[in-house]
């Protein structure tokens, strides 16, 4: 047997946006086991519930995360609306739809092209981000902001987009569609990307599901598991089938994130064309009482926001369980094996949003 | 928009880890272990799911000073929830697989969630 010797990896690393540290313990060039740590950006947002209004603290949920921003505002506002029973408008309902999968959009095209960059295939990264723009765009016309939305609020959405906005945003997205095709076929079909993305990090299906993957990492090996297939907001009114891939490594994580795409064009589409007329939001009034698991499909996967209310304007207990979080067990053990230059190819490969992840 | 059911189970500390065993021999994943600090006491959910997205969670209440038996030997990946829970409440959860010792989460105030003395109930004492 070799000698193990332990390698620190992180917090800081080139391909890391964010800091987690990795204690590889190696034989050779092997990884034989991988333990991590986190707490470097711990902001202890969960704690402030405390000190807020529940209506106000929608405002931090969103800054959980600067990428799939949206979404955490949504998914608390959904947990407040859980707990309170209120009947959200069916036109926020489709609003919230339409912005989530944007957020998907611009999530997808940021890392497949942080993958491109990992990878040394930097025109495909630039391509990548290229694309993003017009994404990024239509979220700055139909909220005032390309990060932090600020367009939901408990009882709907603060903002409207009218008809003729919405066709013109699905328009938009059919003309990028052809670019997005090409783009997916490289990340699919090229030999170099093949080369160096297939058969690494592999996960089988049962060890995905019993580590509690979730989203993409999940769907790369071989189980259709989405959760927009719950019907939160307008998706039991939508279309779609999750994208899944069986081969349960790095290729296929990104496979099912690059056709991913145009699962969301296909549902801000049909979003545009089914969205009814109507208010955009309902008055709150009283505190919430009782306690809600809100669950949301993020680009990284599943996210849960937890809420538990006694009936006054500050809430008891906030807790969220972000997509990362529940990604770090799979990470680990499909680490096993692997050499040390591919290391920071399967780390990236989870979509690692570690701000996220401690909050 | 669809709502889903979410019924939440308590049980005793005792029995967790063989629920934890039965839920896992039905095919489920373990989705989330949350802790929540409520009148004096700890509540920690054990939330699963089903392959057809069916909701369920187990509950076990815990008296301050208490401690909770790991669920890592049934779901291995639980240890990231269960140091999560120990830093943060200051739960201690016997027998994780990986364990940090207080270190995944290193915090400036140290076990931020836990019950302070102001938010506990009184200590019952023996009538003379």
């Amino acid at each position: 047997m070799s000698k193990q010797i332990v390698i620190p990896f992180g917090p800081q690393h080139p391909v890391l946006p964010e800091p987690i540290h990795l204690d590889l313990v190696m034989e050779d060039e092997r990884v034989v086991e991988a333990l991590p740590s986190i707490g470097y950006v711990h902001r202890g947002l969960e704690k402030l519930v405390e000190k807020r209004d529940f209506r106000d603290f929608v405002y931090i949920a969103e800054r959980i995360c600067g990428i799939c921003s949206f979404i955490h505002g949504m998914t608390y506002c959904h947990a407040v609306e859980g707990v309170m029973d209120l009947p959200v408008p069916p036109r926020a309902n489709y609003l919230r739809t339409v912005w989530s999968e944007l957020s998907r959009l611009h999530s997808h095209l940021l890392w497949l092209g942080l993958m491109a960059d990992a990878m040394g295939f930097e025109s495909l990264f630039m391509q990548s981000w290229r694309l993003r723009e017009h994404v990024l765009d239509d979220m700055e016309e139909t909220t005032g902001n390309r990060v932090i939305q600020g367009s939901c609020k408990v009882g709907g959405v603060r903002r409207d987009i009218s008809d003729a906005k919405l066709r013109e945003i699905a328009d938009g997205l059919e003309e990028l569609r052809p670019q997005l095709e090409d783009l997916r076929d490289v990340f699919v079909r090229d030999s170099s990307v093949r080369h160096r993305l297939g058969g690494l990090g592999t996960l089988t299906e049962q060890q995905a599901w019993e580590l509690g993957a979730v989203g993409p990492v999940l769907r790369a090996c071989g189980v259709a598991n989405d959760i927009r297939q719950t019907g939160y907001a307008a998706y039991d009114e939508l279309d779609f089938t999750p994208a899944v891939e069986t081969a349960g490594d790095c290729w296929a994580r990104t496979a099912v994130r690059a056709e991913e795409l145009f699962t969301s064009i296909d549902l801000i589409q049909q979003a545009a064309e089914k969205i009814p007329e109507g208010p955009i939001e309902v008055k709150v009034t009283g505190n919430p009482k009782g306690e809600f698991y809100a669950r949301s499909e993020q680009p990284r996967g599943e996210v849960i926001h937890y809420v538990k209310a006694n009936g006054t304007k500050n809430l008891v207990r906030f807790r969220v369980r972000t997509p990362t979080f529940s990604n770090i067990a799979p990470l680990v053990v499909s680490m096993k094996g692997i050499e040390l230059a591919d290391v920071p190819v399967v780390v990236l490969s989870i979509d690692p949003c570690i701000g996220c992840a401690e909050r | 928009m669809r709502r889903e059911e979410q019924p939440i189970e308590v049980i005793e500390i005792g029995s967790l880890v063989d629920r934890a065993a039965q839920k896992k021999v039905e095919g489920n994943r373990l989705v989330a272990i949350s802790c929540a600090a409520v009148e004096g006491k700890y509540e920690v959910t054990y939330s699963f799911e089903e392959r057809d997205h069916r909701f369920t969670n187990l509950r076990v209440v815990v008296e301050p000073g208490g401690t909770v038996p790991s669920v890592t030997p049934v779901y291995w990946g639980a240890f990231v929830y269960e140091n999560e829970i120990h830093d943060l409440f200051g739960l201690d959860v016997t027998g994780i697989n990986v364990d940090y010792g207080g270190h995944f989460f290193d915090t400036k105030v140290k076990h931020p969630f836990a019950l302070t003395p102001a938010t506990r109930p009184p200590e019952k004492t023996e009538e003379t």
